[in-house]
């Protein structure tokens, strides 16, 4: 979950990760899952193209506009930064050939919507319920624009409106503003938890991991043409111009109930301490972002500010059986760390931000959707989305548990249960309600530079 | 994509290991068809999960796959905890002809649904070498080290799902198993300090 806020890293640091030697064709790979520029604003454009050559015509004009690693890490005066995904449909639409389609990977080709067995995106949060055009095979590209301030995003709205009535054919399905949340001073989302706290860091880009973090990993876990962490370069659609440098990414927009968990807060918590405590355990940090494994008893704001120590942790040598954080809960089932194996081949890079209103404490649900919409990057969506999704998200066996699942962004009907492990007796919430539903989701490729190059060349009917 | 078939799981007590259970299982291997990551999820049954994976070796083959049970028991010997991750409790190897052919028969019965840890069991064959086995059966994709779902596809098209699963204490895991052993041990122990 990750959140539009200020950037841990100081647009100094962004202009030093890129200066290290490396492999990586920073010059090629698009920014977005490289390096997070200072963004408080944002706006999510979500695209159809009536035939090949207006989308082709579309891109042409926007090529020189979207942010490389090299271009995004070393400008540090730019205020706004442009990111190109494309569908299966849209690469068809384009006039990709049948032949080079068929080399994408089946997950891709099939589109999030009808993995949502898969993915356990069921009931409320089934793809029939989606809006925005999201599921409809007419989704063929989304433009994602990030903006140091909301006047800067509605100047480049405006921009690439007129932009798009000039072109023609290219049909606005939906599109999707964002803002930062207050207090500005952390990354945070609607429920109050600190975010950004355990992000992977690629080899080659010359960021340090933070404790706890683990090493640097093989570029080839989150771009296509790069050894991966099994010293393999993974399969790469043909014609490989195409491939070389890109990237998979899965957006998903959830919506957060926050009336809801602040009900269920003070149902199970007397005290506002004892609230707390309740949050710290459905998330496995309290919202400070301080770890329960290293404060399991007390919240500790220092710790939770403190990069250096806030993730430097581990569960199979500190915290066996969750007395601290529950193995159930939603930190552990998303990074299980020590307690399972080949990690690195799960990794993800996450990026987006909130949208809708912040809802002051205090404040009844005013009915208002409000969430977070974010994008997981990868090399490969069964690999590594689509595992988290289906085991570390929604199997209710996961860590043995039997009847649960995420607590947090777990696909919740009132019937599975939260387990808290504690002496004498563990304590079980049964019944745990929804405290999110995802509104929408799709697979995206996000292609290198010249591969969009490559796809403004093609011609229809070849 | 879903082709429910007619045969319904018995209604079964997942919880209640005390009396035996035994499941008869459509030709599909599966009840109602349901989708993971890789194709059709077979079901948990009083066994537990498992597979029944049969292939057809390469003709002279025979000694070089059967030379590897050694090196097995000499990795697990090493390291006991090499194949942790598969959450197992039997693996069973069989050699046996058909005419003037040669199969490999691959059982295993394990707590994980194999379709969830696909990746993990593939990284973890790369590491133990049993390429060197596997790579001796005909079909066998030769690039399946970096293509899982090649990996994957011969697995599914070699599974021999079962008809009939019994289990004297069913739907039991190998941890509950170890569980309960060490629980005995620790009472056995607490006796003996009670004398």
């Amino acid at each position: 979950m990750s959140i539009l806020q200020q950037s841990h890293l100081t647009p100094t640091d962004l202009g030093k990760q890129i200066d290290q030697p490396a492999s990586l064709d920073f010059n090629d790979i698009q920014h977005f899952l490289m390096s997070r520029p200072p963004a408080r604003a944002a706006r999510y454009e979500f695209l159809s193209f009536k035939s090949g050559s207006q989308g082709r015509a579309w891109l042409t004009g926007l090529i020189d506009k979207v942010g490389t690693a090299n271009a995004v890490g070393s400008n540090v005066t730019d205020s706004r930064w442009v990111t190109i995904g494309l569908t299966w449909n849209g690469l068809r639409a384009l006039g990709v050939t049948e032949e080079s389609l068929a080399t994408f990977p089946e997950e891709f080709r099939q589109g999030m919507a009808a993995r949502a067995d898969i993915l356990g995106t069921t009931g409320a949060n089934h793809p029939d319920h989606w809006a925005g055009g999201l599921s409809s095979p007419n989704l063929h590209a989304i433009v994602i624009l990030f903006a140091r301030d909301v006047a800067e995003r509605e100047r480049c709205r405006r921009e690439h409106e007129t932009y798009v009535a000039q072109c023609g054919g290219v049909e606005l399905l939906s599109a999707l503003d964002l803002e930062a949340i207050p207090p500005f001073d952390h990354a945070h989302e609607h429920f109050g938890y600190r975010d950004r706290l355990s992000q992977p860091v690629i080899e080659g880009t010359g960021v340090e991991p933070t404790p706890g973090s683990g090493s640097p990993l093989k570029p080839g876990e989150f771009f296509l043409g790069y050894p991966d962490e099994e010293g393999a370069f993974a399969g790469m659609p043909q014609p490989e111009i195409l491939s070389r440098n890109g990237s998979y990414v899965a957006y998903l927009k959830m919506e957060e109930h926050v009336g809801a968990f602040r009900d269920f807060l003070r149902a199970h918590g007397e005290t506002p301490e004892q609230q707390e405590l309740i949050a710290a355990k459905l998330m496995g940090r309290w919202r400070s972002g301080a770890p329960l494994v290293l404060a399991p008893d007390k919240d500790d704001p220092t710790l939770g500010a403190d990069s250096q120590r806030n993730n430097d942790f581990n569960y199979a040598k500190m915290d066996a059986y969750g007395y601290g954080c529950p193995l159930g809960a939603h930190i552990r089932r998303m990074n299980p760390r020590d307690t399972a194996v080949n990690m690195n081949r799960r990794k993800m890079i996450r990026r987006g931000g909130t949208y809708g209103p912040a809802l002051p404490e205090g404040v009844p649900d005013d009915g208002i959707e409000r969430g977070i919409a974010a994008f997981v990057g990868c090399a490969s969506l069964v690999r590594q989305f689509e595992f988290a999704m289906n085991v570390w998200t929604n199997d209710p066996k996961f860590h043995e548990l039997g009847n649960e699942r995420d607590p947090i962004c777990g696909t919740q009907d009132g019937t599975f249960d939260m387990t808290i492990p504690k002496r004498p007796i563990r304590k079980k919430i049964k019944g745990l309600p929804a405290f999110t539903t995802i509104r929408g989701g799709a697979y995206f490729f996000l292609p290198g530079i010249s591969a969009l190059r490559y796809l403004v060349s093609l011609s229809d009917g070849v | 994509m879903a082709t429910a078939t007619t045969a319904t799981p018995p209604t079964s007590t997942e919880s209640d290991w005390t009396k035996p259970q035994a499941m008869a299982i459509p030709k599909e291997g599966y009840f109602t068809r349901q989708d993971g990551r890789y194709g059709p999820i077979y079901p948990r049954t009083p066994a537990c999960y498992g597979f029944t994976l049969i292939a057809k070796i390469k003709p002279g083959r025979e000694d070089a796959i059967r030379a590897y049970g050694k090196t097995i028991e000499n990795a697990i010997a090493d390291i006991p905890d090499a194949l942790a991750a598969l959450k197992l409790h039997y693996l069973r190897w069989v050699l046996f002809d058909i005419g003037k052919d040669t199969y490999f028969m691959y059982q295993g019965i394990f707590d994980t649904d194999f379709d969830k840890y696909t990746e993990d069991a593939v990284s973890l064959f790369t590491k133990l070498g049993l390429n060197t086995t596997f790579e001796n059966l005909e079909g066998f994709p030769e690039d399946w080290k970096t293509n899982a779902p090649a990996f994957v596809r011969f697995v599914r098209e070699h599974q021999c799902p079962s008809f009939l699963e019994y289990g004297e204490y069913p739907f039991v895991t190998a941890d509950e198993i170890k569980k309960a052993l060490k629980l005995k041990a620790a009472f056995a122990d607490m006796l003996d300090l009670m004398q």
